[in-house]
């Protein structure tokens, strides 16, 4: 063997059960880090949105706000699916974890399904809205509105993304116990974007104007 | 579905599995079982719930309780999540500072720009 290839297999190796070990010098995963370090730089971004629309939610200029034409008990079924797509990415990961491919597999596709019913929810809501005077540009409120979820929705279509080609690499068998990290770092970002919805539910829907 | 109390490991007890992986690099991998995860869930549809319960005013008046409940509520769905679900109750301390370092910074830059909007234009 290579002097190459011992150091690769020394720097990134795996057990029976996908628990890599890391050679690094934090002892730790790298990716895993970095990823984490994204999503902290993530929070920034929706915090600067989250405050823009809190700032400017009031700010009608005397036209509908989107406080006005809200539909909550639509949103809750939304805001539902969204938690429980993350119940089926944790059973993905554990599943991949164990070495039960077909299993791991059906679990990613859920969660794929369950982002794209959110997906479908959101595009409504928005048509919705439109129709009912509140566009992007109506007025400073609905412009902080429709940015901060149109960016959520964003994320969560990236993620449907991610988990489709975790998919697509595990009908081809290439996701197996030994990169069961890649699916945990997508399960990250996937759990990460259901984290912001939480926030976003609570205080742009379900938190009163005033 | 499993339902053990952890993850299967078969040549290693669970505590000396997972002492055995810390002390390699660092991660707990003692992970939840299955069970463990629909329970959370659970949990979290019975906030989500009560939280849009809180929306029928007809039903409950909460009045001042409205948002510091729906505050709290959040933070306990968020507090679940981030810890089971994204696994930071099992996995290195390094990981949790780097996302609260973020979530600090967002505190931080919402209440600065507060002030801005109240205090100075």
């Amino acid at each position: 063997m290579s002097a190459e290839a011992v150091t690769a297999d020394l720097d990134h190796t795996a057990d029976d059960h996908g628990h890599e070990e890391h050679a690094t010098t934090t002892g730790l995963s790298h990716t895993k880090l970095a990823m984490w370090v994204f999503l902290g730089s993530e929070c920034l971004l929706f915090g600067g949105l989250i405050s823009t629309y809190l700032l400017y939610k009031t700010r009608g200029n005397g036209r509908t706000l989107p406080t006005d034409v809200f539909d909550i008990p639509f949103t809750s079924v939304s805001s539902f699916v969204l938690l429980m797509s993350s119940l089926t990415m944790v059973l993905a990961l554990s599943a991949v974890t164990r070495g039960e491919a077909e299993a791991g597999r059906t679990w990613l596709l859920a969660t794929a399904l369950l982002g794209g019913v959110f997906i479908g929810g959101q595009v409504y809501e928005f048509t919705a809205f439109v129709r009912e005077g509140v566009a992007f540009t109506t007025n400073p409120a609905s412009s902080a509105f429709f940015t901060l979820t149109g960016f959520h929705g964003v994320h969560v279509s990236l993620g449907i993304v991610m988990l489709m080609s975790l998919f697509v690499a595990s009908l081809k068998g290439k996701l197996t116990q030994r990169n069961a990290e890649t699916v945990e770092i997508v399960g990250l970002y996937w759990h990460f974007v259901d984290i912001v919805w939480i926030f976003i539910f609570t205080v742009i829907y379900l938190i009163p104007a005033d | 579905m499993s339902d053990t109390a952890t993850s299967e490991h078969p040549e290693h007890s669970e505590p000396e599995a997972a002492e055995h992986h810390d002390e390699h690099h660092g991660e707990g991998h003692a992970h939840p079982s299955d069970w463990a995860y629909v329970k959370i869930a659970v949990v979290l549809a019975a906030i989500t719930a009560l939280e849009v319960f809180t929306y029928f005013e007809s039903v409950v008046d909460w009045g001042v309780a409205l948002v510091p409940s729906l505050i709290f509520m959040m933070v306990v769905k968020f507090y679940l999540v981030a810890t089971w679900f994204m696994h930071l109750r099992f996995d290195s301390k390094l990981f949790g500072r780097m996302f609260t370092a973020g979530l600090v910074l967002a505190a931080g830059v919402y209440l600065v720009t507060l002030t801005v909007f109240e205090f100075w234009v």
